[in-house]
């Protein structure tokens, strides 16, 4: 590869559980932009069985949209020569289901808590957290590590100086159990131990003849303090190393990369973490995917990631249903399908995951799971950020007890910037409906920034920014981030049509003056390269981030969608009557044009 | 060949009434191995065995006698690896010259495992836990892997199915629908289907189900199921597809999916032409990383011809047959009749790649994304 600073064009896939997607880079004028993206269905599964099949199909689709040829005999051509391949190429994956760790620790809230920290840091599904207080039997502990089969297990457990017994029990549990590792039948499973230092003698004797061991250092070398870095490092390596090189095609992919590959939302987490950065905010950053849904949080510099192993959009759809209930994804519609039917279609979109909605009632129905989703995922990260600050900080001792440090890190009243990210916020037909899901979801308080990632690219840029920190910037301000535009949302309640804000807004041309009563939405015009100052004054039982009736001025910067006033109170409630219900959807779906109007004779199965 | 985004997604199920079938069969732990590498098996065959350890149960010795884990050990009428009966007394204190007596029972027969003076605790392992494989398939032993498990080959008719539930089963195949659309119903399970693995056609229904269960039936394959009804069999919410494990006493292989979905002609065909043989099912499903799916395998032991790979997926063309699979038009059949190549705006506002199909009913020519067909494979 090039020097970073001669780097012309990049090539950058990730492989998802679902679909790879490839973008390709070019410098432009000294500044590096988006030049074409291509897509194709992840070749991981049978008939297949290879990952380049379908890296190579999203390649040729890019080939075809930029008019250059970038692969030769079934590999991608480097450097670039005239118009001919590029100079550097990387890949992220969370294909065949990403990151898959088991966690083993003694008590849950504490060691076993650090573990399941450093595994989620880097960027792993944890399947399941088994501690000596998991109120499970020792059988039933050793029964679902034979089940699992999860892709690597961490074990933590015991103080530097202090508890060695029941850390080698749990280590003889895993012997115990010899689990199986997911990919590859031929290889032992990787264990890495991050425990008592004064235990790992008798660890690595109960354990090194029926897995493939790594001792790293303590992850909570005393009671005070977490130490996540080493055990997230070496899950990572593992990770390449062991994991990667099972999964089928993979071995291929990393001779072609110019750079690790890295999971899918470690990359999104790298990314997130720059933009918090860069720009002194606080960010909530989301990925809803197909099997899984990633939510990251910056408040105050400091970084979280939760991953909600069950809630997505295709894989894991059902089991949205089965969380959410099928009531509180109907309560989003403005019509009323047949709920045996809506089951049903929703089910097989589980077992066919890359069909797409047809008509406006499966378009709804499918951001009606998007939002609950969302929520579930959101709820999920906020309990889990309790008291969980992050990577290598000190941990007061009054935390193992749960007696302090139990408030959530995020504060949605400090909350600047909202991004979302996969195909059912990126792709949804108008902007305007993501804006809304994400709202909807988050119910976010305050003023709040909200943005999408236009065509999915935060994974390719994150593992990009590893190799040039300027591509992955310039790309990821110019041609990743679609500024949606502000959310107003006053956090209190009051009956629909009382007045609750003023907003004037201070424009070159002169100033405006608008009044929103409760209950509404409205939609106001800022366009995408305009900024303004404005005013908010809430009335006496609203809050816009001052104090109860107290005004704020702030400038703001629009978006695509425009400036959407949230009157509708937080915590956000849908009227319970079913008519008033749908009559106040279509109020708010009407004053954002978030819907086309479909005659009502047409609305008929889910599509 | 190579599938791009301007082909439709098939989940690639294999269909076959000739294929090579190779069954790891692995024990959770190593065992014995009952055969040998040339041996015929029979699917109900015991192949491999092996002895789980047993449950284990705590018992807090510190706190049943009040005193410190670390004085423990003076307390002890056992030691490690020692057997134990239910309720004997392993330990016991004595104070004031005998007034005061206390004294712990162990919860389970079995033995000692461990004994812990920083927590007071002892484990105590119950009896093994014999688990026995059998071949699952009729076929021949074509390798030994260690004491861990063996290989069984066989040549026959395999269907996978797109989801199932429950485990291995075996069982005569016994049709009980007369086309691929007709529902399986409670009024066609009889006493007869005890032990069979019974080919259905449509939906099957709840009451069907339980019936099937209720006769002893092993298996029941059928084009699809109602979401709720596979709910309420199941006792819990399906909510990802990750199943096998379930205690049902049938397994259930889904061909289609939910709804109201008659199974494929093709599949229909495979297994109504081989009622009355003996069949191997599995509902295993995973529809993920690693993709399982549910499978009926009809074995023909001692065939010779050679397989056919049929999962070789072939590109959409003007006139191919087609199933459409979501709805307005789920599991309807249709024929290509145009591929517009630019991208075509859809009443969803989306603009994606779609495909102009008549439909095989009603003659009808309708615009379908083409991420909504499966090609009929032929």
């Amino acid at each position: 590869m090039p020097p970073q600073e001669q780097l012309r064009s990049i090539l950058a896939t990730d492989c998802g559980s679902t679909t790879t997607k490839a973008i390709l880079i070019e410098l432009v004028d000294g500044e590096y932009r988006l030049r074409v993206r291509g897509e194709a269905p992840t070749t991981v599964e049978a008939p297949f069985e290879d990952v380049t099949v379908g890296v190579g199909n999203a390649v040729r689709e890019v080939e075809e949209l930029s008019g250059r040829t970038l692969m030769r005999d079934g590999e991608i051509i480097r450097p670039q020569s005239g118009d001919i391949g590029v100079d550097a190429y990387v890949s992220t994956s969370s294909a065949g289901g990403g990151l898959q760790v088991m966690v083993v620790g003694l008590v849950r809230s504490m060691t076993a808590e650090s573990a399941q920290r450093a595994a989620l840091g880097a960027g792993a599904i944890v399947m399941d957290v088994v501690a000596l207080d998991d109120g499970r039997r020792d059988y039933e502990r050793i029964e679902r590590m034979r089940e699992l089969r999860p892709d690597m297990i961490l074990i933590s457990g015991g103080t530097d100086g202090g508890e060695i017994r029941r850390v080698v029990e749990m280590a003889e549990l895993v012997a115990a159990a010899n689990p199986q590792a997911r990919l590859g039948a031929d290889y032992q499973l990787p264990v890495i131990f991050a425990g008592n230092t004064g235990a790992r003698e008798l660890v690595t004797g109960a354990l090194e003849r029926a897995t493939q061991l790594t001792v790293v250092p303590n992850l909570r070398p005393t009671m005070e303090r977490e130490e996540l870095g080493p055990a997230r490092d070496e899950i990572q390596e593992l990770f390449l190393q062991h994991v990667m090189a099972q999964a089928p095609g993979y071995s291929k992919l990393m001779d072609w990369t110019d750079a690790d590959i890295m999971p899918t939302p470690a990359a999104v987490g790298t990314l997130i973490e720059a933009v918090a950065a860069r720009e002194s905010i606080n960010v909530v950053g989301v990925d809803i995917g197909g099997a899984t849904t990633d939510v990251f949080s910056v408040f105050g510099g400091t970084f979280n990631r939760t991953v909600s192993a069950n809630l997505g959009m295709s894989y894991s759809i059902s089991n949205v249903l089965a969380e959410a209930g099928l009531d509180n994804i109907l309560r989003w519609l403005t019509m009323h399908p047949d709920p045996r039917r809506l089951g049903n279609d929703i089910r097989n979109k589980m077992i066919r995951p890359t069909t797409i909605p047809q008509n406006l009632l499966g378009l709804m129905v499918e951001q009606g799971v998007a939002r609950e989703a969302l929520r579930l995922a959101f709820e999920q990260h906020k309990m889990l950020a309790s008291g969980l600050k992050g990577v290598q900080r000190q941990r007061d001792i009054s935390d193992a007890f749960g007696a302090g440090g139990a408030e959530s890190l995020v504060d949605m009243m400090a909350l600047d910037l909202i991004v979302g990210s996969g195909g059912v916020l990126s792709h949804a037909p108008r902007r305007r409906q993501a804006a809304l899901m994400m709202i909807d979801a988050f119910e976010p308080q305050g003023i709040t920034r909200l943005a999408v990632d236009s065509i999915f690219m935060m994974p390719q840029l994150g593992v990009l920014s590893t190799i040039s920190d300027q591509a992955a910037t310039e790309v990821f301000y110019r041609d990743c981030l679609i500024p949606l535009g502000p959310c107003i949302a006053p956090v209190g309640n009051a009956r629909p049509g009382v007045p609750c804000l003023r907003i004037t807004l201070s424009r070159a041309s002169g100033s405006e003056i608008v009044d929103v009563p409760a209950g509404e939405m409205r939609l106001l015009p800022l366009a995408e390269d305009e900024r303004v100052q404005v005013t908010v004054e809430p009335t006496r039982a609203f809050d816009v981030g001052d104090g109860r009736g107290r005004a704020m001025e702030t400038q703001v910067a629009g978006g695509v969608v425009g400036m959407i006033v949230d009157t509708r109170g937080r915590p956000l409630r849908l009227p319970e009557d079913d008519a008033e219900r749908i009559a106040t959807l279509e109020q708010w779906y009407r004053a954002l044009g978030a819907y086309p109007e479909v005659p009502v004779e047409r609305v008929g199965e889910v599509g | 060949m190579a599938v791009g985004v301007t082909h439709g997604y098939t989940p690639g199920l294999r269909i076959t009434d000739r294929a090579l079938i190779r069954r790891l069969r692995r024990l959770p732990l190593p065992g014995r191995i009952h055969v040998a590498v040339g041996d015929e098996v029979t699917a109900e065959q015991l192949v491999a065995s092996t002895q789980l350890p047993g449950n284990v149960v705590n018992v807090n010795v510190a706190h049943e006698l009040s005193v410190s884990p670390e004085d423990v050990p003076d307390f002890l009428l056992i030691g490690e690896g020692d057997h134990v009966e239910l309720r004997q007394v392993i330990a016991e204190s004595k104070s004031f010259w005998g007034l005061f007596h206390s004294i712990a029972r162990a919860p389970i027969s079995g033995t000692i495992e461990t004994i812990s003076d920083v927590t007071g605790q002892i484990l105590v392992r119950g009896a093994p836990i014999q688990v026995e494989i059998d071949a699952y398939v009729d076929g021949t032993v074509i390798e030994i892997r260690g004491n861990e498990g063996v290989v069984v080959e066989t040549r026959g008719a395999l269907a996978q199915g797109i989801l199932g539930v429950g485990g291995e089963a075996h069982g005569k195949l016994r049709a009980l629908c007369a086309s691929p659309d007709q529902a399986c119903s409670e009024d066609m399970i009889d006493d007869d289907c005890r032990g069979c693995v019974v080919v259905g056609g449509g939906r099957v229904t709840l009451n069907a189900l339980r019936a099937a269960a209720e006769a002893g039936a092993a298996a029941i394959i059928t084009g699809a199921i109602d979401d709720v009804d596979l709910d309420t069999f199941l006792g819990v919410p399906l909510g990802v597809a990750i199943t096998g494990q379930e205690d049902l006493g049938i397994s259930l292989v889904l061909t289609e999916g939910f709804g109201d979905t008659p199974m494929r002609q093709r599949t229909f065909e495979l297994l109504a032409e081989r009622a009355g043989r003996r069949a191997s099912v599995n509902g295993a499903t995973q529809i993920r990383a690693g993709v399982i799916r549910p499978e009926v395998i009809v074995a023909e032991p001692g065939a010779t011809w050679d397989a056919r790979d049929e999962r070789e997926v072939s590109g959409l063309a003007v006139g191919s047959p087609v199933r459409l699979v979501r709805p307005p038009y789920f599991g309807v059949l249709a024929e290509i009749v145009a591929l517009p190549e630019e991208l075509t705006q859809i009443e969803t506002e989306a603009m994606v790649r779609v495909a102009r199909v008549k439909l095989e009913a009603t003659d009808e020519v309708v615009t379908v994304p083409r991420a909504n067909m499966e090609i009929i494979e032929e």
